[in-house]
This record gives structure tokens, sequence and C-alpha cells, in this order.
């Protein structure tokens, strides 16, 4: 591609393209269409679960819950610690966000690091009837989730440390925090789905 | 008024940047400008109509004769699935998307949609699920053979015990297909949403922007749910998993309701933008606003919100409870209001106009007859007792292909000769069109309205041969079939030939009005950059004094002189 042809300029007028209004619209449209994938395997699974005839595989008499439960309120706590974060850059307290936002972080990689551990516990595999396939499945994507998230958010502590780079605007913070409860709010349902409901 | 006409902004005005001698370079670029892009997914998508086409030449060929004999049974089933894959995922849905690239931001007056790079994204996944689904025929076992719904258990069976075979690169294409989709979609609500120009308020917008929002939402809310399923599928096929075999607690039925809960909403994804194409070319072309524009554009959303609660009218025989059917009978009735609705404005639009019989216009006069059509077949068809009876027949096939083919693909025609000239600086030869347009009309009718006959006597579909009391119905849709083939040739001509040294386009050669025609031909880059338009009406303005935007006489003079 050459400069001199004005048509194949990659950002055409800056002012137009990066808009902060349009990435978290954008984004929002695309939380709204990904719960539906969440929606999706919710519906089956409690679907399986009402109607299957033999709901849990030979040798297995339910899941443990403790572990998920301190799981579960070390995912919930760090959305409120990711919305101090926010807090903190908002008010220009750039070091501040950057701590907060580590730590917030570290408590996500604590707990896809609790699922390992759970994974690897568990005497039943994808291929144990339709209950060993929806806990893989549900709890598998959603961890996928986590880890993206854990990821964007390095991206966007990584942005922090770029002179400057926060001053226009908070370039997608808001987007990935939003993400970060969305993920947080699947496993709350997800929990119930899963752990809770197998006692009744 | 002064003598004087200079106005100084035209100086600044913005020179279209087309015209360049190798400026057909940037189409072969990773370019993220929507209006290089919508060319590209048009491109790609009518090469691939050819692909499809062909191959749906090969299955009416093997049905000219009751025996199978053109082809092998197995091949058969690879064949229409092929087909209807094809012509789905790599026609239509990137024809549409590369229309929306096109139209929206010049109809709403954006400089370009909300994202992009995301965009250029979308596009670039098109060639590479092409490549896996075109790969599939080269894997042992051919390609997938489960038609295109992929229902299990047919769809989860591997006789050859491949890890790679034609059904799993089938699934891999279509989740890819779905991820190019939601990009799109995602691009342009946003778009629609947030950067209309001054004054354009959403009961200003022209009804097309209506409508691809509408058919958007749909993809937004939908395709995950395929998604979903298809993951699901994917798992049962390659990984052990038993959520749709019986044998380990699964069910089968069940991925049936996720893939129809995409599947029929994405006909309307395919014939709501078409129902805006319609909107905006009766109008041009008959000289007259439209009739009842609110309860058009309403109906849009009315169409999307129904077509969401209807999909188990597709599974009224596979073991539905009774008063699902009931409760989806009903549902599946509703959506003939609204669409109702948009045909009764239409005829009220026409209804003692000028009518202008222009290649467009007679692309959309044809294919809204053919939609009343399916339309009246289509509510036969959501009758639970019909259904159960012609369901699984070709009535079922000539229904579908009716809305698909007869309907939408003839509207997606109409648009890409009625926006031709804005996009490409040229003008089509008329004359080639018109013969395009008598060969899709005639080939189509003949190819399926005799089938609707060969289904109410009992024909089955998915077959390679069938009893010889069907071959007359056979023989005319083949006659039909070829006859499309052929009408080909004049549409490639006058596209090919026309870009290169057709007469030079005005900026707006129909006198339609709306903002797109308010740019040169083709528009620069940026269209309107910082001189955007003030809305004031909307576009539909025929033979009213009700100027579309303020400053009216500037915008056009701008675009002559540019």
């Amino acid at each position: 591609m050459t400069s001199s042809d004005p048509s194949v300029q990659l950002d055409h007028t800056p002012g137009h393209i990066k808009h902060d209004g349009h990435n978290l619209t954008g984004f929002v449209i695309f939380l709204c269409s990904e719960s539906i994938i969440f929606l999706a395997f919710f519906a089956g699974f409690s679907l399986f679960k009402l109607t299957s005839p033999e709901w849990l595989p030979a040798g297995v008499d339910g899941l443990e819950v403790k572990m998920p439960l301190i799981n579960t309120i070390v995912l919930v706590s760090s959305s409120f610690v990711a919305y101090f974060a926010e807090r903190y850059l908002h008010k220009g307290n750039l070091w501040g966000f950057r701590i907060v936002w580590f730590i917030t972080m570290l408590m996500g990689a604590y707990f896809v690091y609790g699922q390992y551990v759970e994974w690897s516990s568990l005497k039943f595999g994808l291929d144990s009837g339709v209950f060993g396939g929806t806990f893989y499945l549900l709890t598998g994507f959603h961890g996928l989730h986590v880890i993206t998230g854990i990821g964007l958010m390095g991206l966007m502590l990584f942005h922090s440390f770029r002179p400057g780079n926060y001053e226009k605007g908070d370039m997608g913070v808001t987007s990935v925090s939003l993400f970060w409860h969305f993920v947080d709010v699947i496993w709350i349902i997800l929990f119930f789905l899963i752990y809770v409901w197998q006692r009744y | 008024m002064t003598s004087t006409n200079f106005d100084p902004r035209i100086l600044k005005a913005p020179h279209p940047v087309p015209g360049a001698p190798d400026n057909w370079k940037r189409f072969f670029s990773i370019n993220t400008d929507a209006k290089v892009i919508g060319i590209q997914y048009i491109a790609t998508s009518l090469l691939f109509l050819l692909v499809g086409g062909l191959l749906a030449m090969i299955v009416r060929g093997e049905l000219i004769t009751p025996e199978a004999d053109l082809v092998d049974p197995t091949v058969y089933n690879g064949l229409y699935t092929m087909h209807g894959t094809v012509m789905l995922f790599l026609f239509l849905f990137p024809v549409l998307n590369g229309l929306n690239n096109l139209l929206i931001p010049t109809m709403i007056g954006a400089p370009d949609m909300a994202f992009p790079k995301l965009n250029a994204a979308a596009f670039w996944l098109v060639p590479v699920f092409a490549v896996l689904l075109m790969a599939s025929f080269f894997v042992p076992g051919g390609p997938a053979q489960a038609g295109w719904w992929s229902y299990p258990p047919v769809s989860i069976q591997n006789p050859l015990g491949h890890f790679f075979n034609g059904q799993q690169l089938w699934l891999l294409a279509v989740a890819l297909s779905g991820i190019s989709s939601i990009f799109g979609a995602i691009n342009f609500v946003t778009t629609i949403i947030r950067m209309r120009a001054p004054g354009m308020g959403f009961f200003k917008m022209p009804l097309y922007c209506w409508t691809a929002w509408g058919a958007q939402t749909i993809q937004l809310i939908g395709l995950p749910a395929l998604t979903g399923g298809a993951i699901m599928l994917l798992f049962d096929l390659s990984f052990g998993t038993s959520f749709f075999k019986p044998e380990g607690g699964g069910d089968p039925v069940l991925y049936q309701h996720f893939f129809w809960f995409y599947s029929h909403p994405a006909v309307y994804v395919m014939v709501l933008p078409v129902f805006g194409i319609f909107s905006e070319v009766f109008t041009c072309y008959s000289r007259k606003p439209l009739f009842g524009y609110k309860f058009v554009a309403l109906a849009s959303f009315g169409i999307v919100f129904l077509s969401l609660i209807v999909w188990a009218h597709h599974m009224f025989y596979t073991g539905t409870p009774n008063w699902m059917r009931i409760l989806f009978m009903f549902t599946t009735m509703t959506i003939a209001v609204p669409t109702g609705v948009k045909v009764f404005a239409w005829v009220a639009t026409l209804w003692r106009g000028k009518l202008r019989l222009t290649t467009p216009m007679l692309f959309c006069l044809g294919g809204l007859v053919n939609f009343i059509f399916a339309g009246i077949t289509g509510v036969m068809l959501g009758t639970v007792p019909i259904d159960i009876h012609v369901g699984n027949t070709y009535f079922v096939v000539a229904h579908f292909h009716y809305v698909i083919f007869n309907a939408i693909v003839l509207g997606v025609f109409a648009a890409v000769y009625h926006w031709f000239p804005k996009f490409t600086g040229h003008m089509y030869y008329e004359g080639l069109g018109k013969l395009h347009f008598a060969l899709t009309f005639i080939g189509c009718t003949l190819n399926w309205l005799p089938l609707h006959w060969a289904g109410l006597l009992g024909m089955p579909r998915r077959v390679a041969s069938y009893d010889p009391e069907f071959a007359i119905w056979n023989v005319i849709a083949s006659v039909g079939a070829f006859l499309l083939g052929v009408a080909a040739i004049p549409f490639i001509l006058n596209m090919v030939s026309s870009w290169a040294r057709g007469p030079k386009a005005p900026p707006n050669p129909w006198g339609a009005i709306g903002l797109e025609w308010l740019l040169p031909s083709p528009p620069p880059a940026e269209n309107f950059e910082d001189d955007v338009p003030t809305v004031l009406n909307n576009p539909y303005g025929y033979g009213l004094d009700q100027p579309q935007v303020a400053d009216e006489a500037f915008y056009v003079r701008r675009a002559q002189e540019a």
C-alpha cells in the first residue's frame, strides 16, 4: 500500500474512528449477544437435568461444594475490586489503578487455579454421559471467558504504562470491567445450576 | 440572489479518490474503507453464487430422470448439503453484509462503519471459512452429507473414523461464519445507533437501515444459540460427549431447538434487508412517497420479535407435544400481520404511481409477486395438519426457494443494479439487465412452481431417485434451473463490461432521494467528511415539496462538481 493513494489510509480521520462511546456501545451489544450462548447452554443443562433418565454417571454421587464456594467468593469479590480500580482511574490515580487492577487479575488467576484443582480431582470425564459433558462444557466455556478477561485486563495494564494514554478517556477499561462483571454474573448462575441445584 | 454561483465551501469539498488508474488494486488488499469492503463482500459472494449454482445444476441434472444415474446417491447427499451451505453462508449472508457496508454509512451520512478494523476482520473471515468448506470436498469420505440443518444422529456419524471429516469441517466453517456475522452485526447496529447525520431521528432514517438494523438484531440474538448447538454437536462428533446421543442420556431434539431458534429467524435476516430494498426501489421508480412509512418501519421490529418465537413450526413432526404445536402455529400465523402491513404499503405506494420499468424495478416487482405467493404457501406450511402432510416433501423445498431465491435473490439483484452506478461510477447496460431479469424470472418460476405440485403429490425431498409419476414436474424444474444458469451470463457480462467501460454515472441517475445520492459517484473515501448534511425529512418525499436535507442545492452541486 502506498501512502500516495489516499483511499488506502487505514485510519481515516482519527476523530471519526477512535470514539470511546462507540466502543462501549459495541461492547455492550457484544455482551448481550454472548450471554445468549450461555443461556442456550443453561437451557440445555436444565433440560437434561430435568429429563435425563440417568443423570449421574456410575460411581459418582454428586459434586463437592466447598472448593467451588471459595472460588465463587473470590470471583464475586474480584468484581468489587475491579470497580475500585476503575474509581482510581477516574480520579486520575494511575498507580492506585495499576495495583488494584493487578489484584483483580490475581483473584481471577486464583479462580482459574481453583478450577484446575477441582477438575483434576474429579472421577468423571467429558464422555461420562450428559452429566460429564454439560459439566465440562459449562465450566470450561466459562473458564475460557475468565482467562480471556485476565488477558484483557493485562492488556489494559500494559496500556496504562504508555505515557498519556489514559488522558483522552479510559480506552477500554470500562469495557473490560464490564466484561469481568458479566463473567461474574454468569458464574453465579452457573454455580446455582451445577452445584446448588444438585441437592434438590 | 446574486448573479454569482460561487460557494466557497465547494473549494474544500472532498475530491473523489476513485478514478486513479490502479485503483482496482485496493479491492484485493486488506482495506478498512466500508465501501471497499462492501464491494469485496459482494464480489466474493457472487463468485460463490456461481459455485452454489453449479452444485444446484448438478442436483437438478440428477433429478431430471427418476433413477439415480448421474451421481452416486452418497455424492448426491453431499451435493445438496453443500449447495445449501454455500448459498446461505457464502452467498446470501456475505452479499447482504456487502450491501450493508455500502448502504448504511452512505445512507445515514457516516464517514465509515463504527469499527473499521473489525469490519475488515469480519470480511476476511469469509475466504477463510470458504476454504475450509471447499476443502471438505477433498477429505476422505467427502463433504458433509447431513443436509444444511445437520440433524443428529445423521450428523454425528463418522463411518470412516478420521478425526478430520467433512462434517467437522462443515461445523468449523459454520462456526467461523457465525463469528464473522456477529462481528458484522455489532458493527452495523453500533453504526446505526450512534453515527446518524444530524437531524436524522430514527423516524427519518431510510427503510433499508431500519430493516438492516432489525436483521442484525436477529443475528445478535439468534446466532449465539446456533453457535452453542454447533459447539455441542462438534463435541459429540469429535470428543465423545453425548449431548445429542440418547444412549448417553442426551436428546437429539434439543439440537433441533437450537438450530431452528436461529435458522428460522435467519430467513428474516435475509428477507428483511430485501424489504428495505423494495421500499427504496418502489418509491424511487414510482415517484411516490412510501405509504405508511412509520408502520413499515415498525413492522420490521414486529417481524424481528415474532421471528424469535416461531421456530418449533419446523418440528411439528419430530415429537413436539400438541400444546406446543398449537402455540407455534398461532405465532407463525401472526407473522403474516407485520409482513402483510409491508406488502399493502408497497402495493399502495405503487398504486397510481408513475412507474419506470427499469431493471431494478422489474426485479423488485417480480420479487414482490413471488414473495406474496411464498407467503401464502408459508401460511399453509405453518398450519399443523397441512405441515404434517407435506413436511419433508418438495412442497417445502418449493416454498423455501420461493422465499430465498424468487423473492430475496431477486431483491438482491435489484439492489445490485439500483446502486451499481453509485458505487462503481458507471451506468450498467439496461438491455442486458432486462434480459437478465427475463431469464431469471422465467427460470425461477419454471424451476419452483411445478415442484409445489410434486410435493403435494408426495414426492419426498433429499433423495436422488423418485417415483416416475413425478418425472414431468422434475423435467420442467430442471429446465428452469438450467435457464437460471444461462441467466448468469448476461449478468456477469453486464457487471464486468459496465464497470470497465460503461458510461460515466452522474451523482443521481435515478432522480432518487437519499443521502447516498447527494454524494459523487463513486463516493469519496470518507463520504461527507465533516460537511454532513442536516436531515429534515425522511427520504421518501417524492412529489412533495419536502426537501430531505437543509441546503440541498449545495450538496447537489458539490456532488456534480467533484
